[in-house]
């Protein structure tokens, strides 16, 4: 049982990096338009700008 | 001729390290294209402005250096690609629901995290008691429970904290009183059982609940946000801009809430006034419609008091603004908003009415299970953790997502159908009407004048004066125009401000404006017996002439709606403050009976006292600003969007569109909702019967209390959608909902 000792906090770890990411894309204002950033990913325009 | 220039100036708030910000609401923007054309657009001017398009909201904000971007040639650029920008200031209430609704989210991603990782453990405990899990594995694994539950408890559960704290203060109990302390008493017995090593703990209960509940408020604040931000768009588009003249005689453009006292306002035909005022200078003809209700037009000269919202007809205007001063209409509205937006307040919630029983009911019986137990000769230790218990399970986790759930799911099938709710708990005061009264200008007719007469016209004259109407920012010379919205356009209009627009069509000269315009004074004054409501637009191309008569006229589906109410066992009645002669043909059109014309502010208010007093329970349906007070002291109110700012403030809902079946959807979908919320009430309460005596017999496991409690959740929650549903499918004229 004491693989639990390792495998216990390395759940609770990754759960938290997870956290710790949806906690920063909510603090980028990354949730303030959702609909917006559906269509964004579509839009190819930033690439020819580039060019 | 050219425009005076807007005041681009009053528009831009400026940051302290020099950056210039600037909000607007876009007009104009139908698909998801539109964003990466409008961004690229602003990017490619120099001075490169940040410029970010919120897709979800209909807004732009634009962020630039002091001196090197042109604000105006931005419009200018977006105006030619056809998007309209109306400047835009964020209301205080909605930045605060927007932070709001942000830290619920947070708290939501914390408890929701908490709750999965505690489960896992539990779960892994649970099982281990049906097989061999070895005590010093389970005190670790709730020791880690704990780790988790009380950070994330004491950050997630602050709404909740918070506003219990608040209720107590104020010697009220809400429901946030027993979550709160279901969740810390859960909390500190699960602690002190995994110090003595004991086998139950019940922090997973404790968490799970609180993302329960925390989802509930969430998608409820995300609702209202939505609405609001819809809202505050709507007013944007409308808010009037103001000409204003300085003191050396130069023009700007200002948005009307920037005027102060003391300014002089330039108002042309066809212009809505901007602010209450005096005349300064000229005459004209008011349209006060929208404030009074009355349709037939006040004649105004130089010192008579004017009102923001009036139509100016045929001549321009000096305006002396004049904000606010006793004994004007505009005070009088205000004094009666006050003391019916006091009489309101007494209207108490089914929640809080619910919880106001509910919290002391658990409460006892909680304190009852300990003193039982006591007697029953049980340890002080034994009998605190079965009273815990009882509190655990009864935490109202159901009750408290019964009714919002409901509520969400049933403004969001209202948002659909072009309806925003003002106020969450409207739609237990909608379910509850039985009367409706209706204002009649702008609220049966339509808010826009309609040509009347386009029978007896020649086609081939009406589609080319349609085609010259839509070069026309007229009122009159709009409604024209959407008679015949496919008529082509000729080329080259010029507009002579406050009279008209002309063109050359095959090289003659076709006029469209003021009969003088157009040299038809003589036809008109053959015109005998005009109803004071009916505006003429008159056309000459060549020899060929025609005068449009426009008036208003009812909305398109106000007859069948009427009917549709009726036969649902609505009580209908108008009340109107147009002259009685006017209110009367459009009553018997309708079929109402029951109708008042020629009404004040203050009678339309007592008249719906009366219906109070004798039990009836009145919607209000109205849109001026006389009608402000009547929204404020119905039962429950609902106005148009065209309506005045300040009814609109005062209605509970406001519906988009041309269309009045709105009002029928309203009431069709909140009376389904308030059964439903009721059936959810119910099914708590069913629970609750099942739960409350386990735990009172120290029968409840953690085990049981987490599965009861998210069982319970869920199939409220998948109840409240039924609301949703029905809203689609009750696209037909008649109410299920009240059948007798």
């Amino acid at each position: 049982m004491t693989v639990l000792l390792i495998l216990v906090p390395l759940a609770l770890a990754l759960g938290f990096v997870g956290l710790l990411g949806f906690l920063w894309a909510l603090n980028s204002g990354q949730y303030d338009d959702l609909d917006g950033a559906a269509s964004r990913v579509l839009s190819d325009e930033d690439i020819e700008d580039k060019k | 001729m050219s425009l005076p220039a807007l005041d681009y100036d009053a528009l831009v708030t400026r940051g302290k390290d020099g950056a210039l910000r600037f909000e607007a609401a876009i007009d104009g923007m139908t698909c998801a294209a539109c964003i990466g054309e409008i961004e690229s657009a602003l990017h490619k001017l120099p001075g490169m402005p940040a410029a970010r398009v919120n897709y979800t909201n209909r807004r732009l904000s634009l962020e630039w250096r002091e001196g090197l971007f042109d604000l105006a040639g931005a419009f200018e650029r977006l105006r030619r690609m056809g998007y309209r920008l109306r400047p835009f200031e964020l209301a205080g209430g909605e930045l605060i629901e927007q932070e709001a609704s942000k830290r619920l989210l947070r708290c939501l991603a914390i408890a929701a995290f908490a709750a999965m990782n505690i489960m896992l453990l539990s779960v892994a405990v649970w099982v281990g008691e049906k097989s061999d899990i070895d005590p010093a594995t389970r005190d670790m694994f709730h020791g880690l429970s704990a780790l988790i539950a009380l950070p994330a408890a004491a950050f997630a559960g602050q709404p909740f904290f918070q506003s219990a704290f608040t209720a107590l203060r104020a010697r009220r109990l809400n429901m946030d009183v027993p979550i709160s302390l279901g969740v810390t008493l859960a909390l500190a017995m699960s602690v002190y059982e995994t110090l003595i090593h004991a086998e139950h703990a019940y922090f997973d209960s404790a968490i799970m609940l609180l993302t329960f509940l925390l989802l509930g408020r969430y998608l409820d604040a995300a609702m209202r946000r939505k609405t609001r931000a819809v809202a505050a768009n709507l007013a944007a588009l409308r808010a009037p801009a103001a000409c204003r003249i300085s003191a050396d005689g130069v023009e700007t453009i200002v948005p009307a809430r920037q005027l102060r006292r003391g300014d002089h306002v330039l108002v042309r035909p066809g212009e809505l006034l901007p602010a209450d005022g005096v005349v300064a200078s000229g005459a004209s003809a008011l349209d006060e419609s929208v404030i009074t209700g009355e349709t037939a037009r006040r004649n105004v000269a130089a010192g008579d008091h004017v009102f923001a919202g009036s139509l100016n007809h045929h001549g321009a205007l000096t305006l002396s603004v004049e904000a606010a001063g006793a004994g004007t209409l505009l005070d009088e509205i205000e004094r009666l908003l006050e003391k019916a937006t006091a009489a309101r307040s007494r209207y108490v919630r089914l929640a809080d009415r619910v919880s106001a029983f509910y919290a002391p009911v658990v409460h006892i019986a909680a304190l009852a299970t300990l003193l039982a137990w006591l007697w029953l000769g049980a340890s002080l230790h034994d009998a605190l953790v079965t009273a815990i218990a009882v509190l655990i399970v009864t935490c109202p986790c159901a009750l408290a997502l019964a009714v919002p759930a409901v509520q969400v799911v049933a403004s969001g099938a209202l948002f659909r159908r072009g309806v925003l709710l003002n106020a969450a708990d409207a739609i237990e005061r909608f379910a509850e009407i039985d009367t409706i009264v209706f204002d009649k200008t702008g609220t049966l007719t339509s808010p826009h004048p309609r040509v009347v007469n386009g029978a007896d016209i020649d086609p081939d004259v009406f589609a080319l004066a349609a085609g010259l109407a839509r070069g026309s920012s007229h009122p009159l010379a709009r409604a024209v125009a959407a008679a015949r919205p496919d008529a082509a356009m000729p080329a080259d209009i010029t507009e002579e401000q406050g009279q008209g627009v002309r063109a050359l069509v095959d090289g003659v000269e076709a006029r469209l404006g003021s009969p003088a315009f157009c040299g038809l004074e003589a036809e008109v004054a053959a015109l005998k017996g005009l109803e004071p409501d009916v505006s003429i637009v008159a056309f000459r191309y060549g020899v060929r002439h025609a005068l449009f008569r426009l008036r208003q006229v009812l909305r398109a589906d106000a007859v069948e709606t009427i009917a549709a109410l009726a036969r649902s066992g609505f009580a209908i009645a108008i009340l109107s403050g147009d002259r009685p002669e006017a209110v009367e043909p459009l009553a018997k059109a309708l079929g109402v009976a029951d109708w008042r014309g020629g009404l004040k502010p203050a009678e339309k208010v007592s008249r719906l006292d009366e219906l109070r007093a004798s039990g009836r329970k009145a919607l209000m349906v109205g849109d001026g600003l006389n009608d402000a007070p009547a929204l404020a002291s119905a039962y429950a109110s609902m106005s148009p969007v065209e309506a005045t700012q300040v009814t609109q403030a005062a209605a509970d809902a406001v519906f988009v569109g041309e269309r009045l079946d709105p009002v029928l959807a309203t009431l069709q979908t909140s009376r389904r909702a308030r059964s439903i919320m009721r059936v959810n009430l119910g099914l708590s309460a069913a629970y609750n019967a099942v739960a409350a005596p386990l735990a009172m017999l120290g029968m409840l496991t953690p085990l049981i209390a987490a599965a009861a409690m998210s069982g319970s959740s869920m199939l409220v929650t998948l109840n409240a959608l039924r609301a949703g549903s029905a809203a689609g499918a009750s696209d037909s004229p008649t109410a299920k909902g009240s059948a007798p």
